[in-house]
């Protein structure tokens, strides 16, 4: 048998799939009977819950402590909003355009990736997206500044097929994100982000392996950064670019579970929807959310999905 | 003119990150911990002077007095609610313990900020100098303020290098960042010597904010670029090398005042972001990094 063949029967028969494939179903039903207010706020979930399963292949699996997600999306949303401004293309040219640029900054960012480990690569990726926030005010007359850059076109202004592009795109990601992270490939990435010497010494070329997932990453970063720009019209520093926005991805994937990819689309789900839960606390309703996932952090560090799929092995 | 206005500002602002970066560096030197709530640490001693001199209204010395302690005990509440349980968990691997303790002083950083906002607003918040009027520097008028600030963090640095060098309890910090396993194989309690370096963190934060909130002033805002300051301080100079935290506070701070008189104080960060990243191609561990 070959190495593809039990992998797609793998796949094909883990209770995972089934599971994810019925919530996905049950989830696309929602446009029926839920009010445009929830939808709206679901498909921005579904965004992020994309930004943290491309950051969940980095980290969890590469284990890169990536601070820049919002490098990667922030190359993706302006790019293409520049490119719609500028052209006026089709909107796939747009989406093109943006999920290459950031695989474009990916590659970038990956190169100190290879030389430096830990806190060094932390903090390159970090500086990455300061810079690029400074590139975006100071470059005001092509990116709109502080103010916000708008977009001349949208894919649709219902909320519904918003929702269903936004949920159908998540559900694409995260199948591949998944299947790729229980393929041969994920296991030597595991392996090179546990102990990168070892990995090497088995014969595993630990460079080319981590670049991929670089580039898988922020491939679909990109893509889903172009995507919402698309959905809001609009693109702005604090949406996109500010440090803020990386940090509540790395929030969703790590209360979602690591090392798990789906988790983080759960985490991204549940942070936004406390945070509207929680909205009438005001600044608290942040205080709030940090808190549980701190709380989730120090004592249940395999966060709510390994939580749940510990509780099923138990029993 | 300007060359000496550029000089003396530039002093000011390099001696203030110079402390700032010292105590993040010296955490990492022992214990090997990144603090991400540095930020939020000095913030909220900023604060806490601020809310002592303006609502309680005492006099300027017991508020800056006040917003040290405030920084010392959250330092201390840092080390016991946030670093040490992580570091003793045994649901955590070994090798991943880094990553989380990076996540768990991040999120602790956005509470304690959050926290700040939601009490106090995000205004900016300056605390009243302890010392005032103006004095004439090489024909620059200079705050008094300001020398007062540069005296008082090459004063704490001189200190924190005596205790560290000359007394019997920094040579065991100095070896614990060495061989830790060597120092408790000496008799020396391993907790207490990192419950120590956190106190003197916790006043070096503490201090480096109060003068900061004299100097600048800050507000719940700030908490993100003062961490990403002393984490790229400390990275330009080497992780865990005093001396080198102390040269690239300089090159940054100059750098950047540089920056703001003859180009524009908007790009007054880039070129010392630039530095880093070429640094960080170049040389990863730094101008004096040891690894």
């Amino acid at each position: 048998m070959t190495p593809t063949r039990s992998l797609a029967s793998r796949i094909l028969l883990s209770r995972t799939v089934w599971i994810g494939l019925s919530v996905v179903l049950l989830a696309s039903t929602l446009p029926l009977y839920v009010s445009g207010y929830i939808l709206g706020l679901l498909t921005m979930a579904y965004y992020f819950g994309v930004f943290s399963m491309a950051w969940d292949l980095l980290f969890g699996f590469a284990g890169e402590v990536n601070f820049g997600p919002s490098f990667l999306i922030g190359l993706g949303a302006y790019t293409a909003g520049i490119l719609d401004n500028l052209y006026q293309p089709s909107i796939w040219l747009c989406l093109f355009g943006g999920a290459f640029a950031s695989v474009a900054g990916g590659v970038v960012l990956a190169l100190p990736a290879l030389r430096v480990r830990g806190p060094y690569f932390g903090l390159t990726t970090l500086v990455a997206v300061l810079i690029l926030q400074n590139f975006v005010i100071v470059a005001a007359g092509l990116t709109g500044g502080e103010i916000g850059l708008t977009v001349p076109d949208v894919i649709s202004v219902d909320a519904g097929v918003n929702y269903w592009i936004a949920l159908g795109f998540m559900a694409a990601s995260g199948a591949v994100l998944y299947a790729l992270s229980r393929s041969p490939v994920g296991l030597i990435l595991q392996a090179s982000g546990q102990d990168a010497v070892q990995a090497g010494a088995l014969g595993f070329n630990v460079t080319k392996h981590k670049l991929a997932a670089f580039v898988i990453s922020a491939f679909f970063s990109g893509l889903a950064g172009a995507l919402l720009v698309f959905y809001l019209g609009a693109a702005s520093v604090g949406t996109f670019v500010d440090v803020t926005v990386g940090v509540q991805v790395i929030i969703a994937a790590v209360l979602g579970g690591r090392r798990t990819i789906l988790g983080a689309a759960l985490g991204a789900v549940f942070l936004i929807a406390a945070g509207e839960a929680l909205r009438p606390l005001g600044d608290l309703s942040t205080f709030i959310v940090s808190a549980m996932a701190l709380v989730v952090v120090l004592l249940f560090p395999s966060g709510l999905l390994g939580l749940l799929t510990r509780a099923r092995e138990t029993t | 003119m300007l060359i000496w206005q550029i000089l003396i500002d530039g002093f000011a602002v390099s001696a203030l990150y110079a402390l700032g970066a010292t105590g993040f560096t010296l955490i990492f030197g022992v214990s090997g911990v990144l603090n991400l709530s540095h930020g939020a640490l000095m913030v909220a001693a900023v604060v806490a002077a601020w809310v002592a001199g303006g609502e309680w209204g005492v006099s300027s010395h017991l508020g800056a007095i006040f917003g040290v302690l405030v920084g010392f005990v959250m330092s201390l509440l840092t080390y016991f609610a946030v670093v040490r349980p992580l570091q003793q968990s045994s649901k955590i691997r070994e090798e991943e313990k880094e990553i989380f303790i990076l996540t768990a002083t991040l999120l602790w950083g956005i509470m304690i900020s959050e926290l700040i906002a939601y009490l106090y607003t995000n205004n900016a918040k300056t605390v009243l100098p302890i010392v005032e009027g103006v004095v004439m520097l090489a024909g620059v008028r200079t705050p008094a303020n300001e020398v007062f600030t540069s005296v008082i963090c090459w004063l704490v640095i001189g200190l924190l290098w005596l205790l560290v060098n000359r007394t019997r309890a920094g040579k065991a910090v100095l070896a614990a960042s060495m061989n830790p396993r060597g120092v408790t194989l000496l008799g020396v309690e391993l907790s207490w010597i990192y419950v120590g370096v956190w106190a003197v963190y916790g006043m070096l934060v503490g201090i480096a904010g109060v003068l900061l909130g004299m100097f600048l002033g800050v507000s719940s805002y700030s908490v993100g670029p003062l961490t990403a300051s002393a984490f790229s301080i400390v990275v330009l100079g080497g992780l865990g090398s005093v001396s080198g935290s102390l040269i690239a506070a300089y090159v940054v701070g100059y750098l950047e005042t540089m920056t703001a008189y003859l180009v524009s104080p908007a790009y007054r960060t880039i070129p010392a972001l630039l530095l880093l990243v070429i640094v960080m191609y170049v040389r990863p561990r730094g101008l004096l990094g040891r690894r």
